[in-house]
C-alpha cells in the first residue's frame, strides 16, 4: 500500500532556502553575479539567412572601458529584433552603432565588421548622413523640432532632397503622418507646433518624421518609456504594420514589450550578447541561465 | 537548467509560486486519499466509506477552483515568463488532471455502493485491485516527480501507463467471457468493467502529469506521443 507522502516538508524543499532568504538581505543571496569572462559566447541562433544588417565580431570601447565584447549578430529583413538587458548591459550602445549615432561621443571606438546590405557601415567613405536617412531612429523622449507638425515631417525629405515642391512634401507629410496613425488626429493643425501634441503623439510624429526619409532600418531607443498604456499600445501597433516596409531593431526595458513587438528577442549582460532567439523561445523556454534569470525578476 | 523558484528579486512572488504550487499538491494528495478510499470501500463493500468519497468530491472541486483563481491571479499580476510561466501552466493543467481523477475516484466509489447492494460474490475483483494498484503508484510517483522536478522518474512512471493499458484490455477480456459464461451476471459486470474503465483513466491522468513534469522542468511539450520534443 502506498501512503500518501506529499506533506509539506517533503513537497516544499524549497520553502527552507524561502525562509532563509527572509533572514538574509538580498545582496548576500546575490552571489552568483557572473563577471563578463565568465559569459562565453552567445546561446541560440545569432544568424539568419536573409540579413539585412549583418555584425560580426564588434567590439566598442569608451576610451579604455569596453561596453561591447565580441558580439556577432544579424538582423533580418522586415525582422522586429528586440535588445533587452539590464541598465548598462551595452543594448543601447549597440544599437547606436547601427547608424554610427556613436561618431558623436568622444572617445568612442567601434571594431568589427557591420554591414548594411553588405556595405560597411563604418567604411571610411561612408557619408554618415544618407546612412542615417537609411538607419533612422527614434529616441526615448520624443523630441520634436520645435517647429510645427508639417515642418517636423518634411525637414527630413527637404535636406534629403526627396521632395522639393510644395505638393510633394504635401504628400511625403501625409503619407508618414498616415503610416505613423497620426493623421487623422493632426490633418486639420498641420501648422501648430508639434511640441504642443501629447506624449504619445510627439512619439509618433517622431516616428513619422524617421519615416518620412524612407529609412530601410528603424532603430528604436525604449520609444515607450515615457508613454501611457494607451499610447504604447498604439506604438507597439505602428511597429507591427511598419515591419511590413521596415527592419527594425527596438531596445526595451519592457519585456512583455520585446515579447509582443518583436520576432527575435537578443538578451545583453555585461556588454556580452548572451541569447538570441526566437521571441517565443527566449520567453518560455530560454536557454541560457542568464536570460532566464532576467526575464523572470531572480537575481543573477 | 536548474529549477529555482524561491530567487526572485519580489519576495511576494515567490510565496505566491511556492503557494500555488503547495496549493495543487495538497489538492493531490486528497485525491490521491480518494483514489484509495473508492478502492478500499469496493473491496470491502463499504458503502460508508464510499458515501464519504462522494462528499469529499466536493472539496476537490473547489480546490480546482481555488487553484485555477490563484494561477490567474498570478499571471495578471506579475506576467511569469520561462520556468514560471511554465509552472504556472502545469499547475492548471494538472490540476485539472486531478480534478477528473477525483471524480473517477467517484464513479469507483459509486460502483462500490452499487456492488454492495447487490451483495453476490465479487468476480473480476483482483484485476480491480491489481489495476487500482498500479495506478495508485503512478499517481503518487507522478506527484511525487513533480515535487522533486525530476524528469528520469516522470518518464519511467509514463512508461507505466502502458503496461496499465495492457492488463485493463486483458481484464475486459475476462469480464466478457464472465457475461458470456452467465448472461445473469451482465448488470454486475457491467459495473466492474465501469470500475476498470475509471482506474485505467486514472493512470492516464498520472500520465498527463508527468508530461507536465517533463514541460516544467524541459520546456518541451511531450503529449500525445511527442516525445521526440525533449532535447
Amino acid at each position: 500500500m502506498n501512503t500518501m507522502t506529499l506533506n509539506a516538508g517533503e513537497a516544499v524543499p524549497a520553502e527552507n532556502k524561502a525562509t532563509k532568504l527572509a533572514a538574509e538581505p538580498p545582496s548576500v543571496k546575490n552571489q552568483a553575479v557572473k563577471k563578463p569572462e565568465e559569459i562565453a559566447g552567445t546561446v541560440g541562433s545569432p544568424f539568419c539567412d536573409e540579413a539585412k544588417l549583418r555584425m560580426r565580431n564588434v567590439n566598442v570601447f569608451y576610451g579604455e572601458t569596453q561596453a561591447i565584447h565580441d558580439v556577432s549578430l544579424d538582423i533580418g529583413r522586415n525582422q522586429v529584433v528586440a535588445m533587452i538587458g539590464p541598465s548598462g548591459c551595452g543594448k543601447s550602445t549597440f544599437l547606436r552603432c547601427l547608424n554610427r549615432m556613436n561618431d558623436t561621443i568622444e572617445g568612442c571606438r567601434v571594431e568589427g565588421e557591420l554591414t548594411l546590405d553588405g556595405e560597411a557601415i563604418y567604411g571610411s567613405k561612408v557619408d554618415v548622413v544618407p546612412l542615417r536617412a537609411r538607419v533612422g531612429m527614434v529616441f526615448q523622449k520624443p523630441n520634436p523640432f520645435p517647429k510645427s507638425i508639417y515642418d517636423n515631417v518634411a525637414y527630413g525629405p527637404k535636406i534629403h532632397g526627396i521632395a522639393s515642391r510644395r505638393a510633394e512634401l504635401d504628400e511625403v507629410v501625409e503619407n508618414s503622418l498616415r503610416r505613423a496613425g497620426l493623421w487623422n488626429e493632426v490633418k486639420d493643425r498641420l501648422d501648430k507646433p508639434g511640441t504642443g501634441l501629447s506624449g504619445g503623439q510627439q512619439q509618433r510624429l517622431c516616428i513619422a518624421r524617421a519615416i518620412a526619409v524612407n529609412p530601410e532600418v528603424i532603430l528604436m531607443d525604449e520609444p515607450c518609456s515615457a508613454l501611457d498604456p494607451i499610447a504604447t499600445a498604439r506604438i507597439e501597433e505602428l511597429i507591427d504594420e511598419l515591419r511590413e516596409n521596415y527592419t527594425i531593431a527596438i531596445v526595451t526595458h519592457s519585456m512583455q514589450q520585446a515579447a509582443r513587438v518583436s520576432q527575435r528577442t537578443a538578451y545583453f549582460h555585461l556588454g556580452k550578447l548572451v541569447e538570441v532567439n526566437d521571441t517565443e523561445t527566449v520567453f518560455t523556454n530560454p536557454q541560457h541561465e542568464l536570460t532566464e534569470a532576467y526575464i523572470t525578476g531572480r537575481f543573477g | 537548467m536548474e529549477m529555482h523558484f524561491d530567487q526572485h528579486i519580489s519576495r511576494q512572488f515567490n510565496e505566491d509560486l511556492e503557494s500555488l504550487k503547495t496549493e495543487m499538491l495538497e489538492m493531490g494528495g486528497l485525491v490521491t486519499r480518494q483514489v484509495a478510499d473508492a478502492v478500499e470501500a469496493l473491496a470491502n463493500a463499504d458503502s460508508e466509506l464510499a458515501e464519504k468519497v462522494l462528499q469529499v468530491e466536493e472539496e476537490i472541486d473547489r480546490c480546482e477552483m481555488e487553484v485555477d483563481e490563484h494561477a490567474t491571479l498570478i499571471i495578471a499580476k506579475r506576467q511569469p515568463a520561462a520556468s514560471d510561466l511554465r509552472m504556472v501552466m502545469s499547475v492548471i493543467r494538472i490540476a485539472r488532471d486531478l480534478e477528473r481523477v477525483g471524480d473517477e475516484a467517484s464513479k469507483v466509489a459509486k460502483m462500490a455502493i452499487a456492488l454492495t447492494d447487490e451483495g453476490t460474490a465479487p468476480r473480476g475483483y483482483t484485476e480491480i485491485r491489481h489495476i487500482a494498484n498500479a495506478v495508485r503508484k503512478m499517481l503518487n510517483d507522478a506527484l511525487d516527480a513533480y515535487t522533486r522536478f525530476d524528469v528520469k522518474s516522470a518518464m519511467e512512471t509514463l512508461a507505466e501507463d502502458e503496461q496499465v493499458d495492457m492488463d485493463y484490455r486483458s481484464a475486459v477480456r475476462e469480464m466478457i467471457t464472465y457475461m458470456m459464461e452467465d448472461p445473469r451476471s451482465i448488470s454486475r459486470v457491467m459495473n466492474v468493467l465501469w470500475t476498470l474503465r475509471s482506474l485505467e483513466r486514472i493512470g492516464d491522468h498520472a500520465k498527463n502529469i508527468c508530461e507536465q513534469v517533463v514541460y516544467l522542468v524541459k520546456g518541451a511539450d511531450i503529449r500525445h506521443g511527442n516525445e521526440k520534443n525533449m532535447r
